[in-house]
């Protein structure tokens, strides 16, 4: 914590320092403003295009022992439709018959189009911090950016979606390990920051649409695109639990509930994210 | 056909006693929560398993246990307090601030070998010189200051940090003794930091 602490602090005062904000202003107002204002900063630019790109180059390469690009995925909307995909997920897939979201049915093209396998993928999916972006982290940002203005329609119609809902709902309420923390330790109050950091309430729709589509997102501190198993995955981290497992039921539950919790906001992902 | 008779009967009786007991025990909706998960570093697989408390404070927002079961979790909290083995409530406030500014400690990420910390600031106001503190928790600014230092709030006090489940059921804050988190001694050195009239929190 204390580098981490360290990159904090400097992170903010490089932004004071370029902003000129006078630090009794911030003492006063040491909301998310800081952030918000870094962000603004960036204008139009955002970090995660240059990753959107290599990830549209992995889409149609080549690759993997059947030399095939993944042109043929099918992300819920039939072979190759991306446009407006990544807003539909996680969904239902009868070709696998169960719920699937964006990183899991990446993964699964990759295995079935270009003969990868499974093991090996999601032995480690996500990059280290300051590394370059997995192949997983470039596409995701390449799909989501192809969902940009979509509403999120995140479906409820089929059995095992709702069941999926409502494992990501309980779970996201239960408290465990030493900390005794849930998902909703940090989550389910309104207007409360954690150090600096506004958190999202996730529980009303207001905040939970914001956050969900500006997922994944390309993650100042960590220098590159982070995606939602990722952000899932690092949620349980902090809450002591053991490693919350990619593609596991809980994880495309959560995934679930907060994106169903986001229907009707338009997709805004990646997203600049502190 | 009296035989038929009595053979249906007896098949729609138990019929609706399996679904009886279907709709009495709603089906879990969490699953096998342990398939989501694999131990890492110190973070083994009984984490995932939850103690009394836990269970009863895992429902929706503002939902809080009945008063039975409420109380029965507060006199347990409270029973469970083990005071300073020596008497002595107070520490060393410059110890405290580094536990108090420390989040690391018992995540899978983390050297076990390393001392935890508690990261007060995560969710509270407490020096007027940190800026950079949460609002999940009440500000505790001046804290010492404010109550003074009699036998009674610092008794309060260690055992708030020891298990808050004794004043506020479902309590968002760690159990910091109870659980283990601090040393008997880091209780100490962070109890120094709220109320020693030296320390940045009584500035």
């Amino acid at each position: 914590m204390k580098m981490k602490n360290g990159l904090f602090a400097a992170l903010a005062w490089v932004t004071l320092a370029a902003l000129n904000v006078p630090a009794a202003a911030v003492a006063q107002d040491a909301g998310d403003d800081i952030f918000a204002q870094y962000r603004e900063m960036f204008g139009d630019d955002n970090p995660a295009e240059l990753i959107e790109l290599q990830g549209e180059d992995l889409w149609s390469q080549t690759r993997g022992p059947k030399k095939a690009s993944l042109e043929q995925c099918d992300l819920g909307l039939g072979p190759g439709k991306l446009d407006g995909a990544y807003a539909r997920l996680p969904r239902y897939f009868a070709d696998t018959k169960r719920v699937m979201d964006l990183e899991t049915r990446l993964i699964h093209c990759m295995v079935t189009l270009q003969g990868f396998a499974e093991k090996d993928l999601v032995a480690k999916p996500f990059s280290g911090r300051g590394d370059q972006p997995s192949d997983l982290e470039a596409l995701s940002a390449f799909i989501a950016g192809r969902s940009r203005g979509t509403p999120i329609e995140v479906s409820q119609a089929h059995a095992q979606e709702r069941a999926a809902y409502e494992r990501g709902k309980a779970f996201f309420f239960y408290r465990a390990g030493p900390h005794d923390f849930s998902c909703a330790t940090c989550h389910s109050q309104s207007g409360k920051r954690i150090r600096l950091q506004a958190l999202p309430n996730l529980t009303e729709a207001a905040d939970a649409r914001k956050a969900y589509a500006t997922w994944p997102g390309y993650r100042i501190s960590e220098g590159t695109v982070r995606t939602m198993e990722w952000r899932m995955g690092d949620c349980a981290r902090q809450q002591r639990l053991p490693e919350l497992q990619f593609g596991s039921d809980i994880a495309i539950g959560l995934i679930t509930y907060l994106g169903v919790m986001a229907n009707g906001e338009p997709m805004n992902a990646p997203g600049l994210k502190r | 056909m009296h035989r038929t008779v009595t053979w249906s009967l007896l098949g729609a009786a138990l019929c609706c006693t399996s679904m009886l007991v279907v709709a009495a025990e709603k089906p879990d909706p969490l699953g096998d929560v342990a398939a989501s998960f694999k131990a890492r570093g110190q973070a083994g697989m009984d984490r995932l398993e939850r103690n009394p408390m836990q269970q009863a404070c895992s429902q929706p927002t503002s939902a809080e246990p009945p008063v039975d079961e409420a109380n029965e979790i507060r006199s347990g909290a409270q029973k469970r307090v083990r005071p300073p083995s020596n008497g002595q409530y107070l520490g060393d406030w410059k110890a405290g601030e580094t536990i108090a500014q420390t989040g690391k400690g018992m995540q899978y990420s983390d050297d076990p070998a390393e001392p935890n910390g508690d990261n007060c600031y995560a969710c509270h106001q407490m020096a007027s010189s940190e800026i950079a503190y949460g609002t999940l928790g009440p500000s505790l600014a001046q804290y010492g200051k404010l109550r003074g230092n009699s036998n009674a709030i610092l008794e309060y006090t260690w055992s708030r940090l020891w298990d808050s489940h004794i004043y506020n059921v479902c309590s968002h804050m760690p159990r910091f003794g109870d659980a283990g988190i601090l040393t008997e001694q880091q209780l100490k050195d962070v109890m120094a930091y709220l109320f020693d009239p030296a320390s940045p929190v009584n500035q």
